[in-house]
């Protein structure tokens, strides 16, 4: 190795081992999300150094930037704050992980002393032959492995068309259109014409679980979003020291 | 004279990397006082014109202004990702420019070199990959402001990022498979004779719509929809950091300009007319002015439609780009690869695969004439009206067949009136 490649590979080991044990040790799963991005990129460094540009390049684009980041929105949808839980949903999935990983361990054991035994060749001496890295790629994908290739890339659509289809709805009744919702809320007698109440504001509270209150006193209950109409009951401080009580009936389906 | 990448001494490659910095700075600053002032004139304005002649210093003004303003934290914010955000947003913008070709070789104090700080056979998909990291910034903006404007925001914005890169990197396919490959300079270098905006014309425009929706600019600035989203997702930022995320954006609208200029305007190669008349347009240094002409007319194009076009609704972007963009430039990728592949293995020349599938359009047009004339004769005129589709036959909703059509919801008023009455549930 040259001076440059060591120290290259330096800096580019501790950022990969220390994101990895920064994903372990982070509290937050967004937060570990981060630290395993580190550790994709650096290793797309170190395979740009060890000249398998293409590699890379591919590292960075299906991994860091569309594997990671659907785990990143996941993460922030779901909620991050959500303990794990310890208990195996899978029987018997520890014992297989440990096994699984032991031959990983063997497998790559065995790759790296085969490096010490024989001789090492070099990735632009395996390459050359074909006309460079990405051409070589290209001839064992589209060539060798074609048939490997497209099966594997029919999985992959399949997984996504089933996806669709096992989340698809089939709509009952067309797509009200604007002038129709428009239409129906005028000519019903229930439904408000104007917008809805906005939420109230209190000495001590200011948030939209808040219902705004009407001229005779009592809460706008319409006031409040529905994914926020808790039933329990709730009290609110009014700036005069007037107490609010909002209660919800029960089984409302809004 | 062309010289191998990857052998200039160390300070030529600190000098480049200086160098492109700067330009990208005083790019940054001259764009956001053209946009103003451009815009303006297109409101019937004048725009600033009291910093320094015609107001030109005026982002520089503003520059300063913004670093001197209080830097806000919010007490909910998660601290370490707040800050590295916008650090991740500024740097990844920066580092796509570096495979951008500025011009051909030159001589700086006497080395030949390219005017480029480096180039690798897969450069462009270097910048695509570069751009995902950027994505990064603006997620984590979102998220770590805890607040629901910038999170709303930053899903809006990433979503369409991700959704756009995939029309982008589709539209990129044609043109490698003509350079024959994916550096940026062999990609200028293959558009000797012909710019590619002319050989696949469909591309480029598929590439100039996705690199509007891919930097979030107008018609497709939703992630920073004022009126829904406040700021989107740079809501909670203020100051320095906010002012990384300002630069970010105006830096990626330029590299996305740039590579358009490489990939189908013939890079740093002089316009027709010019380099026939003039021999020494594409040696030295003023390929650069040809460069930055064409990146210029770019982001010209950039504050034109912001000055021009109503934002799009969020389902119709969406709509727009994996319905129409995808699609599209799928079918003419397979069209792009089989002309390809014909005239490269089978010999045929284009002017006879013109033909040839002129000819097959034209069999297939007469031939649906025909049949429809002979199924018009031999099917009766008058039709019987299928009985209206009923969704709750016999109680049970029930999806249509094929053929059926689905009953106007006008019909069942009641149902709109209790859904849709409640417009927050």
């Amino acid at each position: 190795m040259s001076a440059g490649e060591t120290f290259a590979f330096w800096v580019l080991a501790i950022l990969t081992v220390g994101g990895a044990i920064g994903m372990l040790l982070s509290r937050k799963a967004v937060h570990s999300a981060l630290w395993i991005a580190l550790t994709m990129v650096s290793l797309a460094v170190l395979y740009l150094i060890n000249a398998a540009p293409f590699l890379s390049m591919v590292q960075i684009i299906v991994y860091t930037g569309a594997v990671m980041m659907l785990f990143l929105f996941v993460l922030m949808l779901i909620g991050v704050d959500a303990a794990d839980s310890l208990v195996e949903t899978i029987k018997g999935q520890r014992l297989a992980a440990v096994l699984v990983g032991i031959g990983f361990g063997l497998l790559l054991l065995a790759g790296v002393g085969g490096l010490t035994v024989n001789e090492v060749k070099g990735l632009d001496a395996a390459t050359s032959q074909a006309g460079g890295n990405l051409q070589a790629v290209a001839q064992l994908i589209f060539g060798r492995y074609v048939l490997a290739f497209e099966v594997t890339s029919a999985l992959l659509i399949t997984a996504a068309v089933g996806a669709i289809v096992y989340t698809h709805r089939e709509r009952l009744v067309g797509k009200p259109t604007q002038a129709m919702i428009s239409r129906a809320r005028f000519t019903s007698v229930t439904a408000p014409r104007s917008p809805m109440p906005a939420p109230g504001v209190f000495a001590n509270h200011n948030a939209v679980d808040t219902p705004a209150l009407l001229p005779d006193g009592s809460p706008a209950l319409d006031s409040v979003p529905a994914p926020f109409q808790v039933e329990e009951a709730r009290t609110f401080t009014t700036a005069d020291g007037r107490v609010i009580t909002a209660v919800y009936p029960e089984g409302d389906d809004k | 004279m062309s010289v191998p990448f990857g052998l200039d001494p160390g300070w030529l490659i600190l000098l480049k990397s200086l160098v492109i910095f700067v330009f990208l700075v005083l790019v940054t600053l001259f764009t956001i006082w053209l946009e103003r002032r451009v815009v303006a004139r297109m409101q019937m304005r004048i725009g600033p014109n009291r910093v320094g002649p015609f107001g030109l210093v005026q982002g520089l003004a503003d520059g300063v202004k913004l670093a001197l303003k209080q830097d806000i934290i919010p007490a909910l914010a998660d601290r370490s990702v707040f800050i590295l955000a916008p650090i991740i947003s500024a740097t990844t913008c920066f580092i796509a420019f570096a495979v951008i070709p500025l011009g051909p070789t030159v001589s700086i104090f006497g080395t030949w070199t390219n005017l480029q700080l480096t180039d690798f056979p897969v450069a462009v998909l270097f910048i695509l990959a570069i751009a995902s990291i950027g994505i990064y910034g603006i997620v984590l903006a979102g998220w770590s402001s805890g607040s629901t404007y910038p999170l709303l925001g930053a899903l809006r914005s990433s979503a369409q990022m991700i959704s756009y890169e995939i029309a982008m990197g589709l539209s990129l396919v044609a043109v490698f498979l003509y350079a024959g490959s994916m550096s940026t300079s062999e990609i200028v270098s293959a558009q000797q004779n012909v710019w590619y905006v002319v050989l696949l014309l469909p591309s480029f425009l598929i590439y100039t719509t996705s690199m509007v929706g891919e930097t979030n600019r107008a018609p497709f600035d939703l992630p920073e929809a004022e009126g829904e989203l406040v700021g989107g997702f740079h809501t909670e930022y203020s100051s320095l950091k906010f002012a990384l995320f300002f630069l970010a954006e105006y830096i990626n609208m330029v590299t996305v300009s740039a590579l358009a200029t490489t990939l189908f305007l013939g890079g740093w190669r002089a316009p027709a007319p010019i380099s026939t008349v003039w021999a020494g347009a594409n040696s030295g240094w003023w390929p650069l002015a040809w460069f930055v002409a064409k990146l210029f007319a770019f982001i010209f194009v950039f504050i034109w439609l912001r000055g021009t076009l109503p934002r799009l609704r969020y389902d119709q972007f969406m709509k727009f780009g994996w319905k129409v963009l995808i699609p599209v430039s799928l079918v003419w990728i397979v069209i792009v690869a089989t002309a390809r592949a014909l005239r490269q293995s089978a010999n045929v020349d284009s002017s006879s695969l013109l033909v040839v599938v002129g000819v097959i359009l034209t069999i297939l047009v007469v031939l649906s004439f025909v049949l429809d004339a002979m199924i018009s004769r031999r099917m009766p005129r008058e039709i019987e009206p299928e009985p209206e589709f009923d969704a709750f036959a016999g109680g049970f909703p029930v999806p249509p067949l094929p053929g059926q059509k689905l009953p106007t919801p006008a019909a069942s008023a009641q149902t709109i009136s209790s859904t849709e009455g409640d417009s927050r549930g």
